[in-house]
């Protein structure tokens, strides 16, 4: 035994894992003006189409699933910027790197809330958007299902390339520059999985990308995202 | 006690330099439990980058430091250490209690609303539980840090400028503080450019002076 008593940790790792995504649901609540521009901008675009294009039945039908898919993943990108910049502004990055909980863990979280904040809500007015662009309704399922898969892997994906550009004092239009050839492939799977349902063809293959796509950044966007920080930091 | 206790903190010729300038070293320490070390030396003499070196938050030119016999650097950080920045990581628009109990939990040793509470009062923060950290004083802000500092389990306090800001009574909660740390067995670092700083019990004073310590 090593002499004096050496600190260890008397908490484990998911009790900061809550306390992290209980912190961050305060600050959002906190700052819920904010919270609310992505859904906004999403309703406000997606209910723009009709206007633009006419209300025919024809006319929306095939391009609904494209449309609302445009909507989530732009609208995604609307906190991105903020995703870590107040903790490496004001100091708080500092505590959680010198926290015993990985710092993986609490970006983990991070990204938990900003898909809790952002997309699900999104994903509940879905279904409402769908008809207001007169998706045919069997066509509905394999939306939400792939908006379910796609719009979290959106999220893990920004959070990387947020990290990336925090170091960089006013980011601007670099941040959308770096996530969109990013974001690319997984609109193209999850758009593609409706369109291809709505020919007739089996859209699983896709979805099941998009799953196998989602497996993955859940296991390296935190620790990328992470890495990332930890330079942008020194 | 099987042996004479390890050194808290040893660094042997530890050096910083930024872009071939050095800031700091190279610089030998010897810290045991019960020492505070008043790291003294004008602005930009390298007091910060000296203490984010100890604490792995900034890796080190040369030399190297060791915390409880285990390497610091930016791969292993000091995690068993408190440091309170410069920037003290307080969320503006949450409450005392609220920036208090996270950052208990998060330093690894979550605590209860009472002792939470007995901390901040502890501080001179009774009362303020409920208002956001962006409503007060950057005295009040450095008093609630001190808060989370008295919660950390770690042995070594890294405190870069804690005088600053605080009022009389302010500095005299810190060198109260840092009294009781080092009579429980712990080690402080302080960096001041002040005179003011006078914690009761064993204190070295460490001059950084540009690159030469």
């Amino acid at each position: 035994m090593s002499p004096g008593p050496i600190p260890s940790s008397r908490v484990g790792w998911p009790s900061v894992a809550r306390a992290q995504l209980r912190r961050d649901l305060a600050l959002v609540w906190a700052r819920r003006g904010d919270a609310l521009q992505p859904l906004l901008f999403a309703l406000m675009t997606a209910s723009l189409f009709p206007l633009a294009l006419g209300a025919e039945p024809g006319k929306l039908a095939p391009l609904a699933a494209g449309v609302l898919w445009v909507c989530v993943l732009l609208s995604g990108l609307l906190g991105l910027d903020a995703l870590f910049r107040s903790d490496t502004e004001d100091g708080g990055l500092e505590q959680m790197l010198l926290s015993p909980a990985p710092l993986a863990l609490l970006v983990g979280m991070r990204v938990l809330v900003h898909w809790l904040t952002t997309a699900l809500p999104l994903l509940l007015v879905a279904p409402l958007l769908a008809s207001m662009l007169q998706l045919p309704m069997s066509l509905l399922p394999m939306l939400m299902a792939s908006l379910a898969l796609g719009t979290p892997l959106l999220s893990l994906i920004g959070a990387v390339v947020a990290a990336l550009t925090v170091g960089v004092k006013r980011s601007g239009i670099l941040l959308p520059l770096l996530a969109l050839p990013l974001y690319v492939p997984v609109l193209v799977f999850g758009a593609g999985s409706v369109a291809a349902a709505a020919e007739g063809y089996d859209a699983l293959g896709a979805l099941l990308l998009l799953a196998g796509a989602l497996v993955l950044a859940l296991v390296l966007a935190p620790l990328a995202a992470a890495a990332a920080l930890r330079i942008a930091h020194t | 006690m099987d042996s004479a206790p390890a050194a808290l903190l040893v660094a042997r010729g530890l050096t910083y330099h930024r872009n071939q300038d050095p800031i700091f070293g190279p610089l030998d320490l010897h810290v045991d439990g019960g020492e505070a070390v008043l790291v003294r030396g004008g602005n930009g003499a390298g007091k910060t980058t000296l203490l984010k070196v100890l604490a792995g938050l900034l890796e080190a030119t040369g030399g190297e430091a060791r915390l409880l016999g285990a390497p610091v650097d930016t791969d292993h950080l000091a995690r068993h250490c408190a440091y309170l920045g410069h920037r003290l990581g307080h969320k503006t628009e949450l409450g005392c209690l609220d920036n208090l109990r996270y950052a208990a939990t998060l330093q690894g040793r979550p605590a209860s609303v009472a002792a939470l509470e007995a901390a901040l009062a502890a501080v001179g923060l009774a009362g303020y539980e409920d208002t956001p950290a962006g409503r007060m004083s950057a005295g009040q802000n450095k008093r609630l840090a001190l808060a989370r500092l008295s919660l950390h389990p770690g042995q070594l306090w890294l405190m870069d400028e804690p005088y600053a800001n605080l009022d009389l009574d302010g500095i005299a909660l810190v060198d109260r503080m840092v009294g009781a740390h080092t009579a429980s067995g712990g080690a402080a670092f302080i960096t001041t450019h002040g005179a003011y700083a006078a914690p009761p019990g064993r204190v070295r004073v460490i001059e950084l002076h540009g690159n030469r310590a």
